[in-house]
């Protein structure tokens, strides 16, 4: 992107002048990027080695600098509910990101056949997307309670036996925020498979059909094998939402029935910010980042090669 | 140019004219709180003019959020950049965890000028004192073990206000047959151990609750009358409605104010919902202490800690000290925010029948020694402690399968834990 020498040189004037003007055409990008970069390399990187320094210290309201080793991380281990935090978390993201996509893919297909107002029903599944998830929260709170929404519905119809309480139901809660997350988030899925989708040559669809293939065969070995790429940005996008989700268990079930919808995210604030253990919380804030690097490095890698063999 | 250039001086000066004044007018106290709701705002303000009748000024530094959290984290990072407020509304032992770090200033001159060791109950000045010396200044006491009461409700289902467990679970029997939820409560971890300690304090007393909750007893935490307490604690819940998870408490309020639900077991906060609703205590609705604890008394008591500060803004910080004892704001203050005067000595007759028998209770049992912190509201043990006890006490209450023992066994663990 750096502007070619022919460009920056002046047509004419002194050389002494040109060579000046050279230098500015040349530092000037870089001036302009080093408020941001500073910026960034201070409150993102200088902010996450802090939280690495706390989470090795016996830190407990306020933030101290003795030094306790991995104390902090053992004692994470040893803790029940941080158990419960993380494997809420695989339950969640694990279905979370399945069900977005193969729910993604199905509606993009049936959006793809040409059909009337196609822009319409786009919008229509793409807005919940637009929503912040505190909203999404609240409202399935109310949808899912039992005394107040689809449970008491269905009663008031007649079925008095008929039974949807798991937003009450330790054993069950988790899975009221995936439907909830589901709702928020297939749609966009959706958008991103559509892309896909009308990025594929329709010349490879007709060749195959000229084949003799049936039209689910078509999806299923021409089709899908071309969204990889698709699928591969879906997962990444939406493995963030998952283990970034915060505001959802707080608006959907407060973390509740007990902390049976826990996850790490609420667990980091509520010990860092709320039960003065900062130590400790930041050491849930490590693991949490280790968790997204994790995925975020096989994403790069294969980004990075991809990108040099193309 | 010319408008532009007299709006410009206009400003310079009057800006000149704030900071000659600010500097003239004597000294100034800032005040982190989070009384922010409509009657707690009000109440507040009378301790703001107060002080500046006496000539000193308020800054107000209101942090929105009921629970005080937010107003915590900024009072961190204020504290961390060396750069505390005058005061600020922090309570219990995070008194002490302030103390420690060596932020706090002594009140010793006010609190000897004002003989606050002959007014205060002795449980109450030594959570005040830190190392010896008063550093902060209660505003109210709380009542946490309250039942409030509907008495439609009640004579509809043929019962009295019960005065023991059993009474209790008789009482809610009696409510759900004549179609009622007995107990309105909101499934939230801090709402489920209001409700344990004061199960825990009828089961086992003032002395037990003392050894449990507040000196973390190993034997205590661990022995049979824990595991009772628990399991009536348990059994609780089957007088609660199915839909409480995550409910607030003041909508589980608004069940008994509504006819709902017969009961309710909540601090005296919840009043002020009542009042809200236009109701008169003692007619419209009914309150008790909570049952098998009517000779104790568990204590809530929020205070205003002074952090260390030098010259000036000292001599105002000790004025709003001195000032925030002073009847004139206890009166308000408490007749706002449904809780009684951190002292006992004032004139109640403008406060209702449930406030009165608040005090009563309160002194007798400041006497007797029946007085204990709320382990729920953050006056018994450390933040972190009372995190862990949550835990356990939320998680054996939803799950279907914990052993009472097994509850006891953790309550030990997180205990230990924590230490």
């Amino acid at each position: 992107m750096s502007p070619s020498p022919s460009m920056a040189r002046p047509a004419d004037g002194p050389g002494a002048r040109r060579s000046r003007a050279g230098t500015l055409h040349a530092w000037l990008p870089k001036l302009v990027l080093a408020p941001s970069v500073a910026i960034s390399l201070f409150f993102v990187y200088g902010f996450m080695l802090w939280t690495f320094i706390l989470s090795l210290t016996n830190s407990r309201m306020l933030p101290s600098y003795e030094f306790v080793g991995f104390a902090q991380y053992a004692r994470l281990m040893t803790n029940d509910r941080w158990w419960v935090a993380s494997s809420n978390l695989v339950v969640f993201g694990g279905l979370f990101v399945a069900i977005c996509l193969v729910l993604g893919l199905l509606l993009a297909i049936l959006l793809d056949q040409r059909i009337r107002q196609e822009g319409a029903l786009r919008t229509v599944y793409l807005y919940p997307m637009a929503l912040s998830f505190i909203v999404t929260g609240v409202v399935w709170k109310w949808l899912l309670n039992p005394g107040l929404g689809i449970q008491a519905m269905v009663r008031g119809w007649g079925f008095e036996e008929f039974r949807f309480d798991w937003l009450v139901d330790p054993d069950m809660a988790v899975y009221t925020l995936v439907i909830a997350a589901v709702w928020q988030a297939s749609g966009f899925v959706m958008a991103l498979f559509l892309a896909g989708l009308r990025g594929i040559d329709d010349s490879i669809l007709k060749a195959a059909q000229l084949d003799g293939a049936s039209l689910p065969r078509v999806y299923w070995r021409v089709v899908i094998p071309c969204l990889r790429p698709v699928v591969f940005s879906a997962v990444m996008i939406l493995s963030h939402i998952a283990i970034k989700s915060f505001d959802l268990v707080v608006a959907l079930t407060g973390g509740g029935p007990g902390y049976a919808t826990d996850l790490p995210a609420t667990f980091m604030y509520t010990h860092a910010f709320t039960r003065a253990q900062v130590g400790l919380g930041s050491a849930s804030a490590m693991l949490m980042l280790g968790g997204v690097l994790a995925i975020l490095i096989p994403y790069l890698y294969s980004e990075l090669r991809s990108r040099r063999h193309g | 140019m010319v408008s532009f250039d007299k709006t410009t001086l206009a400003l310079t000066t009057s800006l000149a004219a704030a900071v000659t004044f600010s500097s003239v007018q004597a000294a100034e106290v800032e005040v982190l709180h989070w009384w922010t709701s409509g009657g707690e705002a009000r109440a507040a303000n009378v301790l703001k003019e107060l002080m500046e009748a006496e000539g000193y000024g308020w800054e107000d530094f209101a942090v929105a959020g009921g629970g005080g959290e937010t107003a915590m984290t900024v009072l961190k990072s204020r504290a961390m950049s060396g750069n505390p407020p005058s005061a600020a509304q922090i309570k219990g032992p995070e008194i002490q965890e302030w103390g420690e770090l060596g932020l706090l200033g002594e009140l010793d001159e006010v609190a000897e000028a004002e003989g606050w060791d002959e007014l205060l109950p002795p449980t109450v000045a030594d959570v005040m004192r830190y190392d010896g010396s008063y550093v902060a200044v209660p505003v109210n006491v709380h009542r946490v073990n309250w039942l409030w009461a509907n008495p439609e409700v009640l004579d509809e289902a043929g019962v009295e206000m019960p005065t023991t467990l059993d009474e209790l679970f008789e009482a809610g029997e009696a409510i759900r047959e004549a179609g009622y939820i007995p107990l309105a409560h909101g499934g939230q971890a801090w709402q489920d151990a209001t409700v344990f300690e004061s199960v825990l304090l009828a089961t086992g007393g003032t002395e037990f609750y003392q050894q449990a909750l507040v000196d973390l007893d190993e034997e205590a935490l661990g022995g049979e009358t824990m595991v009772e307490a628990l399991e009536t604690f348990k059994r609780l819940r089957e007088l609660m409605d199915d839909d409480m998870s995550g409910r607030d408490w003041n909508i589980a309020t608004s069940m008994v104010i509504e006819g709902d639900a017969g009961m309710q077991l909540m601090g005296d906060w919840a009043k002020g919902e009542f009042t809200a609703a236009g109701l008169t205590a003692g007619e419209d609705y009914l309150c008790a202490a909570a049952p098998g604890t009517q000779d104790a008394f568990t204590f809530n008591i929020d205070s205003l800690a002074m952090f260390r500060v030098e010259g000036e803004e000292r001599e105002a910080q000790q004025a709003l000290a001195r000032l925030a004892l002073e009847p004139t704001f206890q009166e308000a203050f408490n007749l706002a925010k449904g809780s009684i005067p951190a002292r006992p000595d004032l004139d109640m007759s403008e406060f209702d029948q449930c406030a009165r028998q608040s005090l009563e209770d309160f002194q007798h049992t400041a006497d007797a020694g029946g007085l204990v912190p709320s382990m729920a509201h953050g006056m018994a043990v450390r933040a972190d402690v009372q995190g862990a006890i949550f835990d356990v006490v939320t998680n054996y209450f939803n799950s279907r399968d914990m052993a009472a023992e097994e509850a006891a066994e953790r309550m030990v663990n997180a205990a230990q834990a924590a230490l």
